[in-house]
């Protein structure tokens, strides 16, 4: 039984660590095939705003949906200001978003320091069974989960999701019909940022803030959501799943590196199989 | 005379090198093998050197980007590899000719593999080029890991973060007792890259280069027209993947050290620079990239700035939005413009059908 659970622990855990880190990437691949490689820095920033905020006495219930609101502001500032010039030259928007990345590290690291950030968290330990695991891993798995809800609600049933998932479906159809795709752009890179702000906010109970933590995540990041292909949802459900199954396992019974090497090696097999990810052949879906 | 120059760094691939290239080759070479070292201090020679090492580096993703059209974020994987290699087989063979070639050709090797499964799965643009920088951050993760005293290579420790220290110097090879020295390395590295520009430009200029443009321009156009795109494609990739371990192998020969930072995200990000800065569609501009960016930030370590990485983000996202040509091909229309305004003619006008 423990271990049974041991496994369905390290299982969840790995899978909501990847949703964290790749969903708001996987948005803004869904809506513009463009992989924003600031990805990394963004989740940085999160953790960032949230060290910020609670040093300033904030509670950390408070300082986490904080920390996602101003990577978000963070990130329409970025849309406007480099990526709206880049629209339809893909290559160059990952290039664009790669010197973003390199400055967000310069900055953070000239405003905050080359050291590592920590803050605690009041949840203890969670005894089940025989088997005790820390208490903010349930937090992240519960945070990843609420995060999937809510972009599927919004996307689903508000008036601006019906707009989001037209504009990503066919951008020339929903210009002709009047939207205005610049601004769904934004609003979306917007969006997909401050998923990513939280989520890099989650993270910091756990494992801190430093201004290259971000190279930590990418890897995995960019495999889950190119193997995810363009529906940001059922991609991020199904490529998190596998690979935070894989990921799960491996670190558990080898090494957490062994386990990226031969997510990597799985990754690169499939994508011989399906080129456009595991979504690339759905037509409708989010 | 600097006209034709220009003119043919512009438009360097299918015509074959005209007589006046030729004689900047030479010209170049002259200066920086026989001239040059003359007026050089060790130091500043050893400072030299790195810049045409990583110029080897530059052509080979200049090559890949410029010339076959993909944009690959991670020839650090095979730059790396191949100091890795050379450190490794070197330490444990005692002699380095044979671990020389084999910086080269294992990192050959690798791409051999990579490219089948990225060039033959069809990987468009965006997807090529995160899984090649994907393969990077993982090898560089997997070397970073290696610090256990149980990671050992025959008699050599990996090291891990700290890499591996007091790789040997290249010995002359039919007389093992002599190792290269600092201006003998100097050498080495000008003949190579030399060597390496004259190769791609001639290769370019061949049937092989020519249908590698032809495949960067339209894919399926050269498709139709019976030529297998993906064989050419992966040639180049191995042919690239080549030129980088070959740059590795140097960089390790240069510095006597290897370090999981050959692979790091701050090297992929800076070859990329180099090339953009430079001009990607011409092979004489990503090593003037190279000499103006490692100048740069030399410059800036002087100057106490102590953030480089900030700089450099700030001029990749420059070169992206202002200057998309890159320096040498901006240059090169400059003065093409100039020089016609002067003899009269139509500056728009092209001398081509």
């Amino acid at each position: 039984m423990d271990t049974v659970f041991t496994y369905l622990y390290q299982v969840g855990f790995a899978v909501s660590i990847l949703v964290l880190i790749s969903l708001g990437l996987a948005l803004i691949f869904g809506m513009m095939k463009v992989i924003n490689l600031a990805q990394g820095e963004f989740l940085m920033l999160g953790a960032y705003f949230c060290v910020l905020t609670s040093s300033m006495g904030a509670p950390l219930w408070i300082a986490i949906p904080v920390a996602g609101v101003l990577v978000g502001l963070f990130g329409v500032v970025v849309e406007r200001t480099v990526i709206q010039w880049l629209y339809g030259r893909v290559l160059d928007t990952l290039l664009a978003t790669w010197g973003v990345s390199l400055l967000m590290i310069g900055i953070v690291t000239t405003v905050a320091g080359p050291q590592s950030h920590s803050i605690s968290s009041s949840v203890g330990r969670v005894v089940v069974g025989g088997f005790v695991v820390p208490g903010w891993s349930m937090v992240i798995i519960a945070g990843a989960v609420l995060m999937l809800l809510a972009t599927y609600l919004i996307l689903r049933f508000t008036n601006l999701g019906l707009i989001v998932r037209g504009t990503m479906q066919n951008p020339q159809m929903a210009r002709a019909l009047g939207t205005n795709t610049s601004m769904i752009y934004m609003l979306t890179f917007g969006f997909g940022s401050a998923l990513t702000g939280l989520g890099g906010a989650l993270l910091v109970p756990l494992f801190g803030a430093s201004p290259t933590m971000g190279g930590l995540y990418i890897g995995k990041a960019f495999i889950a959501v190119i193997s995810g292909g363009p529906l940001p949802l059922i991609g991020t459900m199904s490529a998190s799943g596998l690979y935070g199954s894989i990921d799960g396992v491996m670190s558990y019974l080898f090494s957490p590196v062994l386990g990226e090497i031969i997510v990597l090696l799985v990754a690169i097999v499939m994508l011989r199989l399906l080129p456009s990810g595991i979504t690339g052949g759905m037509r409708k879906g989010i | 005379m600097l006209w034709f120059l220009f003119r043919d760094f512009r438009r360097p691939s299918g015509e074959r090198p005209t007589v006046v290239w030729w004689l900047f080759v030479v010209a170049v070479a002259g200066v920086l093998l026989v001239w040059l070292p003359g007026t050089l201090g060790l130091a500043e020679m050893l400072d030299l050197s790195v810049v045409f090492v990583l110029a080897l580096l530059a052509l080979s993703m200049s090559f890949l980007w410029g010339y076959s059209g993909m944009l690959s974020f991670g020839q650090t994987a095979y730059f790396g590899l191949g100091g890795y290699v050379y450190a490794v087989s070197a330490m444990n063979l005692g002699t380095t000719t044979v671990p020389f070639l084999l910086g080269v050709l294992l990192p050959m090797a690798f791409a051999l593999v990579v490219g089948y499964f990225i060039v033959y799965g069809r990987l468009s643009d965006v997807y090529f080029s995160v899984m090649t920088l994907v393969i990077t951050l993982v090898l560089n993760k997997a070397v970073r890991a290696t610090s256990g005293s149980q990671y050992v290579v025959g008699d050599v420790r990996l090291g891990g973060q700290n890499g591996i220290p007091g790789v040997p110097p290249l010995q002359v090879p039919w007389d093992p007792a002599t190792a290269l020295f600092i201006d003998d390395v100097y050498y080495l590295s000008v003949i190579l890259v030399l060597v390496a520009y004259v190769g791609l430009r001639l290769a370019l200029a061949s049937r092989f280069g020519r249908v590698l443009v032809g495949v960067r321009e339209n894919e399926k156009r050269l498709a139709l027209l019976g030529y297998d795109p993906r064989r050419y494609k992966l040639g180049a990739f191995v042919i690239a993947g080549g030129l980088a371990g070959l740059s590795g192998t140097m960089f390790a020969v240069w510095g006597n050290f290897v370090a999981p930072e050959m692979f790091g995200l701050q090297r992929a990000a800076e070859v990329i620079i180099w090339v953009i800065v430079g001009g990607k569609a011409t092979l004489i501009g990503p090593i003037v990239g190279v000499g103006l960016i490692q100048y740069l930030t030399t410059w800036l370590g002087t100057q106490g700035v102590g953030q480089v990485t900030l700089v450099l983000g700030i001029v990749l996202i420059a070169a992206v939005l202002l200057f998309r040509e890159g320096l040498v091909p901006t240059l090169g229309t400059l003065l093409l413009r100039l020089t016609r305004l002067r003899r009269g003619d139509d500056p728009n006008k092209r001398d081509e059908p």
